[in-house]
Parts: C-alpha cells; structure tokens; sequence
C-alpha cells in the first residue's frame, strides 16, 4: 500500500512539476537575484565612460533594462501611500506609480553615477525556503569611511521575487516618503501629489547629471 | 524631559521670531507625533539651508576641489582617530567589549604608529571602526529618543541626543586643545571635512526629496534608531550563532531541520543572543515601536539538541 501512494505522491509531483516548469524557472532565490544584479549594474557602470562622465540618459536606459525588471514599482507605491492609495482610482494608482518611479529611477541614477571603486559585499542570507517576504542584507564599502548599509525586501510574486523597499544607511525608502505622501495628499490630494511628482521629474529630467566630477 | 521640552519651546519662540519670513513656508503643517515642535525645526532647517548654501557648502566643495586627496583622507583620519577614544568608552559602557576593545585598539595603533591618526594603519589590519556617541549609549540603556530636534548648525537630532551632547562635547578630544585659535581652527575644518564628505550625498537628497524637511527628518530618524538598536550588529550575532550551530549539527551527523524545533534546551544559543536582546527589549519604551521587532526576531534560531540526545 505504501510504495503505491508513494508512487502516485511522486508522480503527482512530478507533473505539476512539469506543468509549472516555466514558472519554476524564474524562481532564483532572492540573494542570488539581488547579487546578479547589482554586479550587473555595477559592471556596466565600470565598463562605460559616458555613464561615469554623467550621461544621464544612458544611465536611465541601464535602471530602466537591468533594475526596474526586478522591482515591484506598484507595492513600493501603494506602501509608501499608505492608506490612501485604496482612496485613489485605478487611474490614478497608475499614474502616481510612474511618477513615484521615474523619480526613483533619476534619483536611483545619479548614485549609479557616483560607483567608482566601491565593492559590495553580501551578508550571509538566511530564510525559510516557504518565505515569500525575505530581506537581503549587503554593505557598500568604500575606499574611505565606513561601510554603507544597503538592504533589500523583496517578496515573491507571480513572476517571482521582486524588490519593493531599499535600506541606505539604515532608513527604508518606502517609510522616508510615507510621511512626505501623506501631507502632499492631505495639502493637495492624490492629484496635487501626482503633480508634485511629476514637476519635479520634468525639472530632474532637463538637469544635467551633478556627479560627474 | 517636560522642563526640557519647555526649555525648548521658549528658545523656539524666540528663534521663530527671528527667523521670520521662515515661518511662512512651514504653514500649518499637521503634527507629526515624532515631530512636535515642527515649526522651530522647519526655522532652524531654513537658518542651516542659509548658513549651509552662504558659506559651509562653497568651502567644502572648494577644499573637494583644491585639497590634495591625500590630505584630505589625512585630515578625515585625523579626526576620525579622535572620537575613536570616546567611541570605544560608549561601547564599553553598553557592554560591548569586543567593539570597545576594537576601538582602543585602533585608537592605541593610529596615535602612535599611524603618525597621531593621520594614516588610519588600523583599518586594513580588520580593525573596523564602530561610531558609539553618548546618545546611543543612554538609548541602549533605555532613555527615549523624545521629539526630532534640528539644532542650529549641528543638524538633525533628538532631544536626547542633544541632551548627551555636551558628554560627547568633553569627550571629544580635540575641545581640550588649549589654544584657542588652534582649536576653532580645527573645529572648522573638521566641519568642512564632514561637510564634503557628504556633498554627492546631500545632491542625491536634493534630487529626491520633494520636501527635504521631512525627507532629512524621517531619515535620520530611522539611522539613528538603527544605530542605537545596532540592528545590523544583532543580526551578525545571531548569523554567527547560527553558523555554530550549524557546524556542530554537521559534526554530529544531524540533517538540518527545515523549521527550527522549539523547546530546544541548549543554554549556548540563547546567552549569546542575550546581549543583542536586551538593549532591544529596553529601548522600545522611547523609539518608535514599528522597528523593535526586528532585532528581536533573528537571534535565537533554535538548535536541534533533543535529536543527538536520542541517537
């Protein structure tokens, strides 16, 4: 009786296995997805003298190809609204989470543009293989002073894990502009905050790059 | 706290005053519970932004730009090696020897071998420096951050951190330099120093922040939370211990489990998390409570003793 059940137990596995193949196959664990990555980027930015001469736009085309893949631009959004995002239209859901990550990603760019000699190195990664909200710890050394913290939360999703929050230094960027989104909203609702955003993605994007030094 | 808090506010309103046209653009913000005197810390950012943007900004990217690299790393060493005494005292009276020693140690071998801690020699030698002031040393013992405070030319801080700050005052070395002209001197080019390191920084912060008030302030809160519970350093504590037990699980021949057992009677887990429990247990009644979780959660990943016991 056993072997049999055991039989079907595996073959039951088995297909649903097969079934599920592609989308097992995205399944990278989190440290190793955070790892390729960021080497990636950082690769790119060491082998490309336009990128560290501040070229803007071919920095943004590296985030928006390398990086933006791999995050969950809607939950970071919709974390850092708080409780007002259930009060937005999908509409708007849509057009705060461009803007709120186009400035990410100029922000996010000017300090790729800064990477010179800077290493990263990865903390032990520990989680329960049934995680599915798991945090990624690394530090930014730098040739003089002390290290820099630079955490990641990722958590799994249909496609796979994706990042939705960053630690620098240990502050988490979602929280850092919760309280910002609210007193936008309470001054001039979602739509106020949706112009701030976007106004100041319109002056980012007419600035040249400052790092370029 | 209350007759600091009242201090504060009297010195607030005179400064509101003076600052004027500065009250304006703070408006009616609503208050934040972190952020209780809000308007005097908007005034103050204001006065710093002016201070920072007439003089200390110019003269830290003049110096960037000037200054020889070498003299540069010279001079952020130099004072880096100072607080390095008063930094291993902190760590000491947190109990944490083996950062106290560190810091001694560091101290010992960059004044003398490293030319009065102009060549930081301790650093590539595994020596890391760990910054302990004596605000995070009164956290660590459980005194609450209180209310955000942006003091004039100092920058973001908390009212207890202010309130510790003529201790870091005495122990930073250099105010005991008995000429004066020779220690202002110093004074300012420490804050030219620091000032530079930080210019791509406060860029980036520039760029990001859609109001730089709050963006600052939510910031550095949370740093400074982080460094008072030492959330990185109690999660390598119980990364380590959890390699031990990882490694003697493996000498044992015990498959690791894939959900920890509870009830697991090894003394060895838990005396070795304690030390990062504690401060984490103590702080929570002043910090912001959203954060005291995690420090609590990592250590103590049960071992598996009961299972060599049955083999």
């Amino acid at each position: 009786m056993k072997p049999i059940a055991q039989l079907i137990m595996t073959a039951a596995v088995a297909i649903s296995a097969s079934v599920l193949a592609p989308a097992a196959m995205a399944q990278e664990t989190p440290d190793a997805l955070v790892k390729r990555v960021s080497n990636d980027v950082i690769d790119a930015v060491k082998a490309d003298k336009d990128i560290q001469g501040g070229n803007r736009q071919k920095i943004i085309d590296l985030v928006n190809s390398k990086i933006l893949p791999y995050v969950d631009t809607q939950k970071m959004t919709s974390q850092a609204a708080g409780r007002f995002w259930r009060q937005a239209t999908p509409e708007q859901q849509k057009q705060l989470t461009t803007e709120f990550s186009t400035l990410l990603v100029y922000t996010y760019s000017g300090a790729l543009s800064q990477i010179k000699n800077e290493t990263i190195e990865f903390k032990p990664f520990r989680a329960d293989p049934s995680a599915t909200d798991v945090e990624v710890r690394s530090q930014v050394n730098l040739t003089r002073g002390e290290p820099i913290t630079l955490n990641y939360r990722l958590s799994k999703g249909a496609q796979g894990w994706k990042i939705y929050d960053l630690n620098v230094l240990g502050a988490w960027l979602v929280q850092t502009y919760t309280s910002t989104f609210t007193s936008e909203i309470n001054k001039g609702g979602i739509d106020g905050l949706i112009k701030k955003l976007h106004d100041r993605n319109q002056q980012l994007a007419s600035k040249p790059l400052a790092a370029a030094k | 706290m209350t007759l600091r808090n009242a201090s504060g506010r009297s010195r607030a309103s005179g400064l509101v005053v003076a600052a004027g046209a500065a009250l304006l653009l703070s408006g009616c913000a609503t208050t934040n519970p972190k952020d209780p005197f809000e308007k005097f810390n908007r005034a103050m950012f204001t006065f710093n932004d002016a201070v920072d943007r007439a003089a200390l900004k110019p003269a830290a990217t003049a110096y960037k730009k000037v200054t020889p690299g070498f003299v540069q790393t010279g001079v952020h060493n130099f004072f880096g090696n100072l607080t390095d005494l008063w930094s291993s005292l902190n760590n000491f009276a947190q109990f944490k020897g083996q950062d106290g020693f560190s810091d001694l140690t560091r101290f010992a071998v960059n004044s003398t071998l490293g030319l009065a801690g102009v060549l930081d020699i301790a650093s590539p030698a595994g020596l890391r420096k760990h910054n302990e002031d004596l605000g995070q040393t009164l956290g660590y013992w459980g005194v609450p951050s209180g209310p955000y405070l942006m003091l004039p030319i100092l920058g973001p801080s908390t009212v207890r951190d202010t309130a510790a700050l003529p201790g870091d005052w005495w122990g930073d070395l250099w105010t005991h330099v008995d000429d004066i002209p020779w220690r202002n001197s110093g004074i300012a080019l420490r804050a030219v120093d620091q000032r530079a390191s930080v210019l791509d920084a406060s860029t980036l912060l520039d760029e990001a922040a859609l109001d730089r008030y709050e963006f600052l302030r939510d910031g550095f809160l949370q740093r400074r939370q982080s460094q008072v519970l030492d959330t990185d350093k109690a999660q390598q504590r119980a990364d380590k211990v959890q390699e031990r037990i990882d490694k003697v699980q493996e000498k044992l021949g015990v498959k690791k489990p894939e959900t920890p057992n509870d009830g697991a009677d090894d003394a060895a887990a838990p005396a070795e998390a304690a030390p990062a429990d504690a401060p984490a247990g103590a702080a929570p009644a002043g910090t912001v409570p959203t954060e005291a979780a995690p420090p609590n959660n990592p250590p103590v990943p049960s071992p598996a003793t009961p299972a060599p016991v049955t083999q």
